[in-house]
């Protein structure tokens, strides 16, 4: 038999970051410099931090910034579904969205550095 | 969650630390890390107080994509006087706070070369723009909006809050992360009296701070989700701004005995973005601001019409960003009044009943591709990519497959200018050249200054503020502390910790921002806001009496909504003692519909006197004249 527990709803969204396990290596940068510190230190060493107040998420994304390893994709921001931009290819009319199913590949020009 | 996880910081409450300064700064952010580092020039010891982190903490944390007001650089065609003259009076109609606009107008093309001598990316040294409409070819710079007059300049900004903060440490400014300040603290205790400290608590710990010094300068943020608040739609967003915004600093002042103005100049026309009904901020197709001149689609292909200040309909995409012959310098007026933001070209201002009509048809596009190349990949590539909230946008937008070259963004919400931003320019401390407060010791920086907006507006009243605090301190009598008040504030900081069972923040917040949509919102009437003044007084004799918080973060939260609770107090008071309404910013009184009769063209100006509100006004221009009070107070060695 499935166990299943009595348990309270969930505060949403709840995933505003999202980590890679293997890249991520648990330095807590992203902890220190928070805007609204959301994370706390995982206790399990080199473990990606915890998102302990998920609901405070600004979106403003000074963990990004700052992770060592972001280019590795340690560290990605995850607008909630509500807010995941869409666009419309002008040629084809084609509509796409962020998190889409089957996206196009990516686009892979820097922004003006 | 499988399993409950101990608090992962010590637990100090209670637990008391005394950290001794010649000057105190008391929020970092753009304003506070400025007004450390002018003060620290100076050769003081200063201490820098902030809630979050100051590498990234404030409204331009992540970044700012333009540098507005920014009339002295050598490619501008316009004077800073009559740039000043221009937002004061033209834009503002005479409602603006002439000595934070003046002191940008001059200084901010020295505070812009500062800010590239500590690292800051200001020009296009990599050439990518060379031969665009908007580019300066001796300088280098980029400018923005008004290609003629070129008094707006397109920065680097993601790296300009590393760069304050990383000049803050090579001054050896003591930075206090994670510490939210709670209280003024005043000569004797009195209120009124001298400011001679503050009290904090670390956020992570719980531990009480006692900041003693000889002066501060406040360079909080103003008060947000005072109308709006839920985070299960995008987070914890406010107007705006980032969500350390909850109006610490106005409420601590207030209940010191600091004089505000403007404060009625607030609206419940918070930001869409906090309601997801807009979309994420700068990353949804737009034509304003960030994404200025960008050409909108509907969803045929159909190009929304472009006007310019005057109505007249504009046909090129270069005319939008070049006055009109006769017209004048424009500029981007956030929250100015209705000339303010309608100055800048445009779309059409009746677009919502096109639309209805069946004139256009939605969904509408941002028309990236059918914009000139180098429109295009500024937009795109530098504004949005080096906007704080958008920097992120340009990486996943770009990982999700969005190209510029062949793409349309959509388009959530749109006009000449987005409503919520008209009220971008909240109230504050009223002051003087000095930008000295009533109180002796406290001056302003930022938005603590009352009209206060915008990134170069931050750093130039956040650098004159540490100037004057500086030169206070240099001289000012060694700061007593009052040891009953020290205690009378950590009882009241430690009472949600206290109670095991009670309200939590949120719901609390939510029950302000009830009231404040119900009686102080776009309606507004004697009856009104006494109902609300009474619901507000309520709510805090009642539920957050009993306002509980089970961690050191929860507490932090708690003192925000009680502060959020006193901010609205006082925004219902302000707008109660300006019986008149005005056709320059969003406050009308359905009980005095008169629009700007002359005895109303004042700055009124509210502050505590016990219990009691005293109310004061002022002329609109009690800081004239502007020059000859600039030169006597500007202490900039450049």
């Amino acid at each position: 038999m499935t166990k299943v527990y009595a348990l309270p709803n969930i505060v949403t969204p709840n995933r505003p970051v999202l980590f890679d396990e293997d890249a991520c290596t648990g330095c807590n940068r992203c902890v220190e410099v928070c805007m609204s510190d959301i994370f706390i230190p995982n206790p399990e060493k080199g473990k990606p931090p915890i998102i302990i107040y998920p609901d405070e998420c600004y979106y403003g994304a000074a963990c990004v910034m700052e992770c060592p390893h972001r280019d590795k994709g340690a560290i990605k921001l995850n607008w909630p579904l509500m807010q995941r931009m869409r666009w419309k290819r002008k040629d084809t009319g084609e509509h796409f969205r962020v998190g889409m199913p089957d996206p196009p590949p990516p686009n892979t020009r820097p922004p003006v550095e | 969650m499988s399993e409950l996880l101990t608090w992962p910081y010590p637990i100090r409450y209670g637990e008391e630390t005394e950290i001794s300064a010649d000057v105190l700064v008391l929020g970092g952010g753009l304003a506070g890390c400025y007004a450390a580092i002018s003060a620290a020039r100076q050769g003081l010891q200063v201490a820098l107080v902030d809630k979050s982190h100051p590498l990234h903490s404030g409204a331009g944390g992540t970044g700012i994509d333009h540098w507005m007001d920014c009339p002295a650089n050598p490619a501008s065609k316009i004077t800073p006087e009559a740039y000043a003259r221009s937002l004061i009076t033209d834009f503002r109609g005479d409602f603006d706070n002439g000595i934070a606009t003046y002191i940008t107008a001059r200084d901010s093309y020295d505070v812009l070369l500062e800010l590239e001598r500590m690292g800051m990316k200001i020009r296009d040294t990599e050439d990518e723009f060379k031969g665009a409409d908007f580019r300066d070819e001796e300088t280098r710079l980029l400018f923005a909006y008004d290609y003629e007059n070129n008094h707006c300049v397109r920065i680097w900004g993601t790296g300009l809050k590393p760069a304050l903060y990383r000049e803050c440490k090579r001054l050896g400014v003591q930075m206090f992360a994670r510490t939210m300040v709670t209280s003024l603290l005043t000569e004797g205790g009195q209120q009124g009296g001298r400011v001679v400290g503050a009290t904090a608590i670390n956020t992570r710990t719980g531990e009480f701070l006692v900041f003693k010094g000889k002066a501060a300068v406040l360079s909080m943020a103003t008060p947000e989700r005072v109308w709006i608040f839920s985070t299960e739609w995008t987070g914890l967003v406010g107007r705006d701004g980032p969500p350390t915004n909850s109006g610490n600093g106005h409420a601590m002042a207030w209940r010191a005995g600091a004089e505000f103005t403007m404060m009625e100049n607030s609206s419940h026309e918070e930001w869409g973005g906090s309601t997801g009904i807009g979309s994420v901020m700068f990353g949804s197709g737009s034509s304003f601001a960030t994404w200025h001149p960008c050409s909108i689609v509907d969803a045929n292909g159909k190009e929304i019409p472009w006007v310019d200040k005057e109505g007249n309909p504009i046909s090129t995409v270069a005319a939008r960003s070049h006055p009109a012959p006769g017209q004048g310098v424009y500029a981007l007026v956030l929250g100015g009044g209705e000339g303010g933001t309608l100055s800048v070209p445009h779309l059409i201002p009746d677009l919502d009943e096109r639309i209805q009509r069946g004139e256009f048809a939605l969904p509408l596009y941002a028309d990236l591709p059918g914009m000139p190349a180098h429109e295009r990949r500024v937009i795109f590539g530098l504004m949005v990519g080096q906007e704080g909230k958008s920097w992120p946008i340009y990486r996943n937008l770009a990982q999700a497959g969005f190209d510029p070259d062949q793409d349309m963004l959509q388009v959530y919400e749109l006009g000449p200018a987005p409503l919520g931003w008209r009220r971008l320019r909240y109230g504050g401390l009223f002051h003087g050249w000095d930008l000295g407060s009533n109180l002796e010791g406290l001056y302003a920086g930022g938005q603590q200054v009352f009209n206060g907006c915008g990134a170069s507006h931050a750093c130039c009243t956040g650098r004159w503020a540490g100037n004057q605090a500086a030169e206070y301190a240099a001289t000012a009598s060694e700061p007593a502390i009052d040891r009953a008040q020290v205690e009378r504030e950590k009882a009241r900081v430690y009472a949600p910790v206290k109670r095991s069972d009670g309200m939590d923040w949120k719901e609390l917040e939510s029950g302000i921002a009830k009231v404040m949509q119900d009686y102080c919102g776009d309606v507004k009437t004697e009856e009104l806001m006494n109902i609300g003044l009474q619901a507000l007084d309520e709510i805090r004799r009642a539920e957050a009496q009993t306002l509980c918080a089970r961690t050191p973060h929860e507490l932090m939260r708690a003192l925000e909504v009680l502060d959020i609770l006193t901010c609205a107090e006082l925004i219902v008071h302000s707008s109660l003692a300006r019986r008149a309404s005005t056709a320059w910013f969003g406050f009308s009184r359905l009980d005095y519909p008169e629009k700007d009769p002359p005895e109303w063209c004042k700055w009124v100006t509210v502050k505590l006197e016990g219990d009691r509100v005293k109310v004061d006004k002022r002329p609109l221009d009690y800081y004239a004249p502007l020059e000859e009070n600039y030169e006597t107070y500007n202490r900039s060695a450049s």
